[in-house]
Formats: structure tokens, sequence, C-alpha cells
């Protein structure tokens, strides 16, 4: 693994009507625990069930009911943990937020406030590269990653007299990540979730998909005069900071960098007008671009936390956790780095680790072959075929055994890397084992240099003018290797042709 | 055999061994019992067919040699347990309507040992209250009465209708709960005997929840034997509750031996109360005396932090209650209120619950929903978690020292008129006084009659147990309960 120096981002800055203004941001990324089961009950988690068909008795708040931890679940938190270099807590505890809503059964949700899973963990977050091409990265400080039960999903569109109550998500495992209010920008905010995301998906914990709501995230947005921002990191003093937002509910890496935008320029503006701000919770309208204001801090609930009595504290051993490391997958960081050491620019590196099954296409295209060439037919080749029909890597026509057959026969000098194109597009179309395409159609490339040889004479033989003139200009030898390319159908070996037509014109 | 439903569970076991009676006759005595017993309003809804096709499945297997002891023993459940198909109301509005399709593990327990459920009894309403009087059916009543008096007294509470049917002989056993007291101090006031094991010893699942970290099922009988027999099926590990404990259980009615010699009984200072009526002081010392004369060692002990425990007490049980009784909000099964034109979410919340819970209910709610609230937690709920753990370590304490059993008073008084206390509910809490303790500490705590007070009612004493320590706590409560030679009984009124 290659150590990568990066330099640090500069904080986005707002110009506001009187002065320049930092923007502090802090997100709480809900991830929804990728397990077969809810967090304490045996209750299916597949998306698209029909309503209320995943409700165990405990889910649906019935009388008498008690919940029971899910293992996966506390292993899912743990390998989380672990992918962010986070502290686990051997000890930790469940706790009862309790407010009232149709969606939510019991009345409470059980989270834990008081002592979380994972302690103090960081991300860090690559932010492209600085006018001199050096790579820029931001690390974000995670404070703790708790467990929780999600809530269930309030319909009020159906009916104009009444609202639909769909329990299926009740009870479904959340890690909430909280971070530190370390992100300086929207594109920052958006890099982190994107961040996060990718690790999430490498370690398997969390599917990662923003559209059906199993990754959402809730943004803190504060503004700053310059300066402001170091003087908190020197002392972790919040005082030093601005009153903060809380944007809730973003699931949209636009709509994350749009409403933080949108909320910092509000915040400027009543700032600058002489005003203060409120801290309070604020939706997001999307129509609009627009942030509202959902309840203030007044409003808050009071959510009367205390330990829940139906669960014993969650004690884990330390060889458990041992265990969960060992088996840990590569992480993204780790295999950008193995990939930059086979020789892959940070680039090209970066794209193949983005999604972590363009990362296993990669790797298996890769594998025994050359990277830098994998690379090339990987990222300009395939992504490029795929992104136009709309495919997903998981669903791409050509797999990777059969790219790495293309590359294998460029390799072997077989096809030409023209005709590999047209073989790429016979194997992506038709399927078929390259080997056997290229030999059932004649596409093997013509190295018979008495074959070439022939062609180039009755070339040279039919335009003396031109053989004239590319004794004079060497540079005009390349007419002649495109007629012998055309006259032998592309078949022929570029090097060999190169090779004859400088040997000829000099003669 | 005639009176069939005064047996003991013990005597019954050993009738339908030898049949010289069945499960049916058993049951149909009950039934008959129940049927002219209307006036003690101990069970609120009755399962007699339901009963009867137990019975006889249970007769069926006793013939096969292998029954259980409780096989075919007729039982009262209080109304707090689910029970599959049949109301389970909590003896509140607010569950109108609502037949579980679960069966609670202890009563599934009981039926899968082949005891026959009679019907559910009536208690104050979640389990909140003393008298029975908080409950949305009408409260039970004690079936004893003064001498010469018809003033209908209070069975004591929670578990009021069980303590009824127990001591009106309705039923051979009942199952109750105790969050603060609900199974010793009904017992005490009629007369019977009442366990609560230690917590963890029973599953709590499928029973409603009142205070979680405190609640406990036990068993109510008519003798500390039949208090051990049924404590055998209705004890041990559930995976569906998390704080159950995953110990063995031992053989209860084994222990009971009647030997005490050696045993070390502590008798706590602190629960000599000022303004404790002589009586009950008289049975206090009438007790230990029994106990020394059966060759135990009497120690004077103390347990400091003991009048801090009322007070934490009626902290931590309305906060849990506050948060356990959010889900009765009328959206998923149970009573709703009838909406106006225009009501929303809100309205529909405050009428629902203002209509299904009773003012006690609704007392400790507001009052555990203040105690968990931002700014009062620390003061509250945190301090009364501290005085929790302090009176858990005075009994550590005294268990580490030698003790093997702690004896007090199971109540104040004896049972008091109905309607006496119920305007006063701080009166009606120090009903708890001497039982809080044990719920706090999850300690095992039986209650055993042992002598009538000078109007002729029942008075019992308490014996509190070291953790998981059931076993030896019911022989030391069997050597009490042979010593006292309680057989007194109500005279029918009814």
């Amino acid at each position: 693994m290659l150590d990568i120096t990066y330099t640090t981002p500069k904080p986005k800055v707002i110009q506001g009507a009187q002065s320049e203004w930092e923007l502090v941001i802090g997100m709480e990324v809900h991830a929804q625990v990728a397990t077969q089961a809810k967090l304490f009950s045996g209750a299916s988690t597949q998306f698209g069930a029909e309503p209320n068909a995943n409700v165990a008795f405990v889910d649906a708040g019935m009388p008498g009911m008690l919940p029971v931890i899910n293992e996966e679940c506390v292993a899912q938190a743990v390998r989380t943990g672990l992918g962010l270099k986070a502290e686990i807590n051997l000890h930790s505890a469940f706790d009862r937020k309790n407010y009232f809503y149709p969606d939510l059964p019991q009345g409470y949700q059980i989270s834990q406030l008081y002592h979380p899973i994972v302690g103090e963990g960081e991300v860090l977050v690559e932010m492209g590269a600085d006018t001199s091409g050096q790579p820029m990265a931001r690390t974000v400080r995670i404070e703790r990653i708790h467990l929780e039960q999600d809530a269930g999903k309030s319909i009020h569109d159906m009916d104009p007299h009444m609202s639909f109550v769909d329990l299926n998500r009740t009870g479904v495992a959340l890690m909430e990540i909280v971070s530190r209010p370390d992100i300086r920008g929207p594109e920052e905010a958006a890099a982190y979730v994107v961040k996060l995301r990718q690790i999430l998906r490498y370690l398997g914990t969390c599917d990662g998909n923003m559209q059906n709501g199993n990754l959402r995230a809730d943004v803190n947005v504060s503004v700053c005069r310059p300066g402001q921002y170091e003087k908190y990191q020197e002392t972790q003093d919040f005082s030093h900071l601005g009153t903060r937002c809380e944007i809730k509910n973003m699931n949209s890496m636009r709509f994350i960098q749009m409403a933080i935008d949108y909320e910092a320029r509000r915040q400027i503006a009543i700032l600058e007008d002489g005003g203060s701000i409120d801290q309070e919770t604020r939706l997001y309208d999307p129509d609009k671009n627009e942030t509202r204001s959902m309840r203030s801090k007044e409003e808050a609930h009071d959510y009367r936390y205390f330990p829940c009595p139906d669960l014993l504290p969650l004690e884990i051993e330390q060889g458990w956790v041992d265990d969960i490391a060992e088996n840990l997958p590569e992480l993204p960081d780790a295999l950008k780095g193995r990939l930059m050491a086979l020789g892959l620019t940070d680039y090209d590196a970066s794209v193949l680790t983005a999604e972590k099954e363009n990362a296993d296409y990669f790797l298996a295209v890769a594998d025994g072959r050359d990277a830098k060439l994998a690379a090339n037919w990987v990222i300009n080749e395939l992504f490029g075929r795929l992104k136009t029909d709309d495919h997903a890597i998981t669903d791409s026509p050509i797999s990777a055994q059969q790219l790495g057959g293309i590359i294998d026969l460029i390799k072997a000098d077989t096809i030409s890397g023209k005709i590999a194109k047209e073989l790429f597009e016979i194997v992506y179309t038709e399927g078929g084992t390259p080997a056997e395409i290229v030999e059932a159609r004649g596409m093997k490339q013509v190295t018979d240099t008495g074959a070439i040889e022939a062609a180039l004479d009755e070339i040279i033989a039919a335009n003396p003018a031109q053989v004239e003139k590319a004794k004079e200009n060497p540079k005009l030898a390349g007419w002649f290797v495109g007629q012998v390319m055309k006259a032998t159908g592309g078949k022929a070996n570029p090097k060999a042709v190169n090779q004859l037509v400088a040997q000829k014109l000099k003669g | 055999m005639s009176d069939l439903n005064t047996l003991t569970i013990a005597d019954a076991r050993d009738a339908l061994r030898k049949g010289e009676t069945t499960s049916v006759a058993l049951t149909e005595a009950c039934l008959a019992a129940i049927e002219g017993a209307g006036a003690l309003g101990a069970f609120v809804h009755n399962t007699p067919e339901l009963a009867l096709d137990r019975a006889a499945q249970a007769d069926a297997r006793i013939q096969t040699g292998e029954a259980p002891a409780m096989c075919g023993i007729p039982l009262g459940i209080k109304d707090l347990f689910c029970t599959e198909g049949v109301p389970s109301q909590a003896a509140s509005r607010i569950l109108e309507g609502f037949k579980p399709e679960y069966e609670s593990t202890v009563s599934q327990k009981l039926r899968d040992a082949g005891s026959v459920m009679l019907g559910k009894l009536n208690m104050d309403e979640f389990a909140m209250g003393s008298s029975n009087e908080t409950s949305f059916y009408g409260n039970a009543v004690n079936p004893w009465r003064r001498q010469n008096d018809s003033a209908d007294l209070a069975p004591g509470g929670s578990s009021g209708g069980s303590a009824s049917a127990v001591a009106a002989d309705l039923c051979l056993a009942a199952t109750g709960t105790d969050t603060g007291g609900s199974i010793r101090q009904p017992a005490a006031f009629t007369g019977i005997v009442g366990l609560k094991p230690t917590y963890g010893r029973c599953s709590r699942w499928g029973i409603v929840a009142f205070a979680s970290s405190l609640d406990q099922a036990g068993p109510m009988t008519k003798t500390v034997r039949d208090a051990a027999i049924m404590m055998q099926a209705m004890a041990g590990h559930d995976p569906k509750d998390s704080t159950s404990a995953d110990i063995p259980v031992p053989d209860f009615e084994a222990a009971l031996s009647g030997d005490i010699r050696g045993k070390v009984i502590g008798i706590p200072k602190e629960y000599r109360m000022e303004g404790m009526p002589a009586e009950i002081e008289t049975l206090w010392a009438e007790g230990t005396a029994m106990l020394r004369d059966a060759g135990a060692e009497i120690r004077d002990i103390t347990l400091p932090h003991t009048k801090y425990a009322l007070p934490a007490y009626y902290v931590i049980a309305p906060a849990e209650a506050s948060s356990n009784l959010a889900r009765y909000d009328g959206v998923r099964f149970g009573h709703r209120a009838a909406l106006a034109a225009g009501d929303g979410i809100t309205e529909m919340y405050e009428k629902t619950r203002a209509e299904g819970f009773g003012d006690e209910v609704q007392r400790r709610v507001m009052i555990g929903t203040y105690v968990l609230s931002a700014g009062f937690y620390d003061a509250y709920y945190n301090r009364a978690r501290r005085v929790r753990a302090l009176i858990k370590q005075d009994f550590d304490t005294v268990f580490e020292a030698g003790v093997d059993a702690i004896l007090t008073p199971a109540t104040p008084s004896a049972a008091f008129e109905l309607g006496r206390e119920v305007s006063d509910p701080v009166e009606m809490y120090l009903n708890d006084v001497f039982t809080v303790t044990v719920n706090l500490a999850g300690l095992p705590g039986i209650a055993v009659p042992t002598g009538l007070n000078g109007e002729g009612l029942p008075l019992g004493l308490q014996l509190i147990g070291k953790p998981w320590g059931e076993a030896d706590l019911l022989n030391t409560a069997y050597a009490l309960e042979s010593a006292a030679g309680f057989v007194a009984k109500p005279t029918a009124w009814w």
C-alpha cells in the first residue's frame, strides 16, 4: 500500500454583503444495517414487501412483547466501527427515546444515547487535487456510532381523511454515524457521504441505497467568520462557532449540497442584518430550493431518554471483536493504495475503487494481467459502453473473464488494438469466447511479413508520386501504413507494417 | 369427594394420580364456585368451555401416568397475562376487546404442564394499586370480613382478584404479578401464600408491562407447598425475555424439609415503623419466636436505606410505566375514542388516553413523564436509581454477613375497607412500604399467613431470601407456616 500525502483543502468561503464567512458542518448519517432480520425481532428487513407484511408482535408494540437483540446487527456495527478505525466499546447499553407518532408503535425508539457501541473514529475524505496537482483530503472525525430502531412509514396522501401506517420498516436496525463538525463546505459534505457510503458498502454493513432511504443524513450547518474555526480546533470550545441548524433526512448528494449552500446563505443574511440564528430543525424543499423551519428549540421534543429496562447492558468480548477485525474485507483506501502500487494513477485508482462492484470487476480482469492495460479497458471501453446502455456493472453483458480474454489476445499480439475494439463490441453484443471468435472470424492479426510486404509493394507500385513525397518527408509514411491496414482489413500487425514501410521508403 | 375446589394443589395432585378424582370434576367444582361468587368480583372473564376441554385433556394425560404435578389443576390467571384468544385487558378500558394472538410464556408453561385456566382475574388497572379499586371492571372484594361487620374489605392489590379467588376457593391457585408488593400484600390481606421470585426467574414475555425492571410473576396459593409446586412450572429461562436468567431451576418442593436449624434469620430494625399497629408488632414477634423455636438463629440487622425505598420506587415505577404505556394510543388495538370533525392525531391520542386510562394510571403516567423530563431527570430518576443501588447493597451486606433470610411484616395493617384510601394516593402507596425494597433489590419474597387480628382478619409475615434462593426461602416459609398452623378460612357470605 502506498503512503499518499494529502494537502488539506481550503474551507468554502461565502462572500456576504459585508464580509467573508466560512461554513462548519457536522453530520449524522443513518445507515440501515444490512441484515436479514430487524434489530430486536425476527421479522424480515426485505425492501418492497406488501405493507405490514414484515411485522413481528414486538414491532407492532403489542402488549407484553419484548425486544431481543439480533447479534448480527451488533456484529455489523462493530465491523463498521473497525472500518472507520474507531474505538469499539465492549460495554454499551440501550436507552428509550420517547415520543408519540403512529409509525412508532411502542411510543419509544430503542437507541443508545448514553453508551454507544462505537466511539471515536475517522474518515479520510478525498477532495481531488489542488492547483499544483497535489491530492487533497480532509480527515473527518467520527464522534460515535450507535445502534437504534428505525420508525415505520406514515402515508398521508392515499386518502383525503385518513393516514395509513406501514410498519415494515419499524424496528429495522440503523447505525447512526455522528461526525464532528469537521466538514467545511457543501462539496466536502457530499464527498464525506460518498466516502462513508463507499466504506459501508465495502464492509457489507449497509447497502448504501439512498433512494430507498437506506442511507440518509441529518446535516448540521453553521457559519462563522474566518479564524473562528481554528480557535474551536485549538480549544474544542463550540462557543467559537455559530449557532447551528439541523437539516433533516437528506437522501441525495445533490440536495445535500444545495441545502447546505442555501442554509449557509440564509444564516449569513440574518447575521449581517444584525439578527441571530435560532437553533432549530429544518427541512429542505428541493422543489423550491429552500430550507424551512420544522420545529424550534422551544418546540423540540423532550424525549425523556432513560435506560431501556427490557434489555440488559450489551457486553461483548474483545476476542469476538478481534475475530471480526481479522475477517474484515479490504477497505477502499487500502485497495486504492494497492492499485496505485500496481502503477495506476491516483485518478484511475479512485475511479475503480469508487464502487465496490467496479473494484471487484477490475480485480478479476487484472488478475494475472497488466494492471494498467486492464484499467484502460475497464475505465475507457467498458464503463463508457455500460453508461451508454445504462447498465450497472453487475449486469455487464461482458464478464471480467471475457474482457480478460480480449486483453490476453492483445498482449499475445494475436489481435491489434483496433481489432480488439471490434472484438469487444462483438463479445459485448453477441457474447462468446474472445479467442474462439477471433479464430472463427479470421480476426487474427497478420504478422506474416511476406503478406504485408506483398500488399505494401502493390501500394508503392501504384502510387509513385506519394513515394517520392514520403521520401522527402518521412512523416508521410503514415499514409502507407494506413493503406496497408486498409488492404489487410486492419489485421496486419501495426508494428510489422511500420517497420516495413520505413524500410521500403528508405530504399 | 366433596368440595373439590377447596383442595390444595398438592392434595389434588395426589388424588388425581390415585384416580380418586378427575380434572374435569375439579374444574366443574371450581366453575360452580365461581358461578356462586359473583359478589367477589374476582373473575372478570370466564372460560368454562376452554377449561373443561383442557381438563379432559389433562385427565387423558394423567391416565398415561406421565403427567407433571400441575396437570389437571384448575387455576385463575391474572388479567395482566396475555392469554391466546381470551380477553387480556390488564383491567383497563384502553385494552377493551383485546384478545391476543399469543400466550404469555408463564401461562404457556402452566398450560404445557397440563393446568387448566378457569378464566381471567381482576386486578388494579395495569397493576397500579393496592386495593383492586383502580380496576376498570370494578373492584374485587376480600372474602374475609371483620367479625360482626358486613363492610366490604379490599382484597389488596394489584393481584386482588387472584387473592380473592384463591382465598374463597374459586380455584386451587392463581397467578399474580408483583411490581412493588402486588402478590405479597393481597396474599397477606386474604390469608394465602404469595411468592414473588427473584427478578429474572420467570419470563415477563407476554405479561402486560407495568415497570419492566421490577415486574415478576409468581404463584398465589393456599399453602407454601403449593407455591413450590406451582413455581416449578412457572420458572425458567426464556430466550424471548432478555432479562430472564439462564440458570438452573432447582426442585422447589423437594427443598421443603421444614428443617431450618442453624439458619440465620435477620430482623431489620428499619422495618419497625413509627405508628405501626400493635397487632402487627405482635405478629412479627410471634413469627420471630416460631423461627427461633424451629432452631433458627435470630439476628438483629440493619438495612439503612430502607426509608428511601418507597420514594425511589414511586419514581422508578412510574417512569418506566409512562414509557411502557405509551403504546396504548388507539392506533392498533384496544379502545379508540370517537373523534370530532377536524380532530387530528393529537386529539386522537388525548381523547383515547383520557377515556381509556383511569385516574391512578393517568397520575402515574404524569409522574413518570415528569421525572424523566429534561431538567428533572437527574434530580429524580437518576437519584432514584442510585438509591436503588444502595438498597441492593444493604441486602448484599447482610447476606454476605451470613443471614439466610429476613423476616418482616408483609403489610402495615390488615385489609382495609374498600373506598377508604382511594381518595389519598399517598396513603395507598404506604401499603407497599415493606414490600418495595424486595422489588428494588430484585430479591425473592414470600408472604405467609401466620395469624388473625383481633377482628378476625388474616395477617401475614414476609420472608425475604437471597437472589435465586427460592428453594431455601420456601423451606423457611414452610417452617414458619407449619409453626403458625394457620388454617382459618373466611366464612362464605357471597
